[in-house]
């Protein structure tokens, strides 16, 4: 095994036992994140993203049913005690959400709000505590720290409360950061500074990062490595310059052709994927889920589900079809 | 028939709002602007949040008090018409939202939901030609006639808004605005609706006010452009003039935020590109004279006193800017 592995996810599989039956929401997901590095996971609604982070920061709703394995630093995440979990959270593992304004208490000061992450894992004087929350503030570019301290997070633009999440989410330096559409609600210009400012300290700091997202061009400019899901399962999973030269699964060709992208010659038509992504409450097909809606699907991938394989040293790909050719 | 001048003409347009509270005032949502769009045409409306996009979109169908300008559609003055002469323009003029799920009345079925407008509108109709439009409607957003009977819960997000489009098409307006209707959509399906919206103005020649953060979506459907920041027109034209060649810092600022999905390509451009630092003033008080200058790269004190009026770019662009870019 890999010495420098901080995650090792091992088919890891999420089901939620609802009304019209099971709903495999993560099926067969593995994959490991060595220090340092930073992976992105692409897909659409459903696919299965989201539910794989929660399972990884051992935040699944009660009603879910997961089995397989995640090794983080060595310890085994699945089914630990809700007190272990709560001594990883936040110290070692940290997640960032979508929506800053949720994610953050209305009623208590930005300052109060960072102050009480420290303060829960260590013993530690309020002056201490209060210099590392401006520190961290300072290093994810919210200006004027010391006076922003004690302000309220309704007093911060959409762009500056998602600073102060990603400043709550670093300031115990953590060895891996979680983070679920961080970018999603904030406006493209505010995004790009906020991308770039997260990018730059988590490189910093030497620190892991998951970054879930359905936009193929957040994950091209920010993450070392691409893993593109669908219907629960991981289709492609490659280092970031393959993935986008050489994509070898037919949904992840699709993804980067159905985006409009501004250098790219106007056409009068968009491409589509035809369908939809399959109901996972009716069960797995024998074959590949995404085959329904394949321009390339053969009989093989209607009776037949194809494995995840190796390809390349940094290229995993779950496709019955051989690859395309070298050019 | 296609008339001589523009469908809908918008002159010097202003919308106010009172703001109550100690930091309270007039609140200018769009201030001065003006626009045309011609019968199969698309004009994108883009900026930041709080650029006045919405309220321009409301504005259009007087859904918000006008504080000052002209509207006019099909020649016919629209400004301060009373309710009456307002049914007519109401039924001509449209709205697609961004999210399917809050628009559409959860209590109705897709066939309730897409009829109403006619049940409002076209009273003479009987029941079973209503009927009949409504299967129509049905038809043309790629809807079967089994999903009449249907609920909104029981589809998913690109299928509702699929419902909406049927529904703002019923009774044949001659203009859509679709304000971030494809925004929460995944990037397949938003392709497929995108598509719906150009077939539809193929066959149909409606005309459609396009609004959205996304620049590259933006791109693919208009053929004219208008670029918001606080309410004023920064620049407006011939759309692929514009993205190949914008006059304005600020809408340069926008073009450079979007991610590219190429990595070389978006590593390369973040070292170059200095992404628009700072967020947007408050619009209670906007900065003197021209009021992207908090935040221009190329700022002059000029810019403080004197608010740049739009010019020509070319025979049909135009900018507000002290120091356009080089076109």
């Amino acid at each position: 095994m890999n010495e420098d592995a901080l995650l090792v996810v091992r088919d890891l599989a999420v089901r939620f036992n609802g009304r019209r039956g099971a709903v495999h929401a993560v099926n067969g997901v593995s994959f490991t994140l060595g220090r340092g590095r930073s992976l992105g996971i692409v897909g659409e609604s459903g696919c299965g993203k989201s539910q794989t982070c929660l399972a990884i920061m051992g935040l699944l709703a009660e009603s879910a049913e997961c089995s397989g394995s995640i090794l983080f630093e060595g310890d085994e995440i699945l089914g630990a005690r809700r007190r272990r979990l709560d001594e990883l959270r936040g110290q070692r593992l940290s997640l960032v959400f979508q929506d800053p304004m949720t994610a953050l208490t209305p009623h208590r000061t930005i300052g109060q709000q960072l102050c009480e992450i420290v303060q829960q894992h260590e013993s530690t004087t309020h002056a201490d505590a209060r210099r590392r929350a401006i520190e961290i503030m300072d290093r994810v570019r919210i200006p004027d720290a010391e006076r922003r301290f004690d302000m309220y997070p309704f007093e911060f633009s959409g762009g500056m409360r998602q600073r102060v999440v990603i400043a709550a989410a670093l300031i115990q330096r953590p060895a891996l950061v979680v983070a679920d559409e961080p970018t999603t609600a904030l406006d493209v210009t505010v995004q790009a500074e906020v991308l770039r400012t997260f990018k730059a300290v988590v490189e910093h700091a030497g620190t892991s990062l998951i970054l879930v997202t359905h936009d193929l061009g957040v994950v091209a400019g920010t993450c070392d490595e691409v893993m593109v899901m669908y219907a629960g399962r991981v289709v492609e999973h490659a280092d970031v310059i393959s993935l986008f030269s050489k994509p070898q699964h037919p949904y992840t060709q699709a993804l980067l052709a159905c985006r409009p992208d501004l250098d790219a010659a106007h056409t009068a038509r968009m491409y589509t994927i035809e369908g939809r992504p399959p109901d996972l409450a009716r069960g797995e097909p024998a074959g590949c889920s995404f085959e329904p809606r394949c321009a390339h699907a053969t009989q093989a991938c209607r009776t037949s589900r194809p494995p995840l394989e190796a390809r390349s040293p940094t290229h995993r790909v779950a496709c019955h079809l051989s690859p395309p050719a070298e050019s | 028939m296609i008339p001589a001048g523009p469908l809908l003409q918008v002159q010097d347009l202003s919308v106010q709002f009172s703001v109550q509270g100690a930091r309270g005032g007039q609140l200018r949502a769009v201030d001065g602007v003006s626009f045309e769009i011609a019968a199969g045409k698309t004009l994108g409306v883009v900026g930041e949040s709080g650029c006045g996009k919405s309220t321009l979109a409301r504005a259009l169908l007087r859904l918000v008090p006008i504080a000052g300008g002209r509207l006019s559609f099909d020649a016919v003055d629209y400004t301060s018409a009373d309710e009456r002469t307002l049914r007519p323009m109401r039924r001509a003029m449209r709205m697609v939202f961004q999210d399917p799920m809050s628009s559409i009345d959860p209590r109705f079925t897709v066939a309730q939901a897409v009829r109403e407008p006619l049940d409002i509108f076209e009273r003479q109709l009987s029941r079973a030609e209503r009927n009949r439009e409504v299967g129509a409607a049905l038809e043309r957003v790629g809807l079967g006639a089994s999903f009449a009977r249907r609920y909104p819960h029981e589809l998913s997000g690109g299928q509702n808004q699929r419902v909406s489009i049927a529904r703002a098409l019923i009774g044949g307006p001659r203009l859509l605005i679709c304000d971030e209707s494809v925004s929460a959509l995944d990037v397949s399906i938003q392709a497929q609706i995108l598509n719906l919206l150009t077939d539809l103005q193929r066959d149909t020649g409606i005309a459609l006010v396009f609004i959205s953060h996304d620049l590259s979506v933006v791109r693919h459907i208009s053929h004219r452009l208008l670029v918001l920041y606080l309410g004023r027109v920064m620049e407006y034209g011939d759309a692929a003039t514009i993205f190949r060649a914008p006059r304005h810092p600020y809408t340069r600022s926008l073009l450079d935020a979007v991610p590219i999905a190429d990595p070389a390509r978006a590593r390369e451009k973040a070292a170059a590109v200095q992404s628009l630092a700072g967020d947007l003033p408050s619009p209670l008080d906007p900065p003197s004279g021209c009021v992207f200058r908090t935040r221009c790269p190329r700022a002059t004190p000029q810019c403080k006193v004197a608010q740049p009026r739009l010019q020509d770019s070319d025979r049909d662009s135009q900018f507000a800017c002290h120091h356009p870019l080089d076109p």
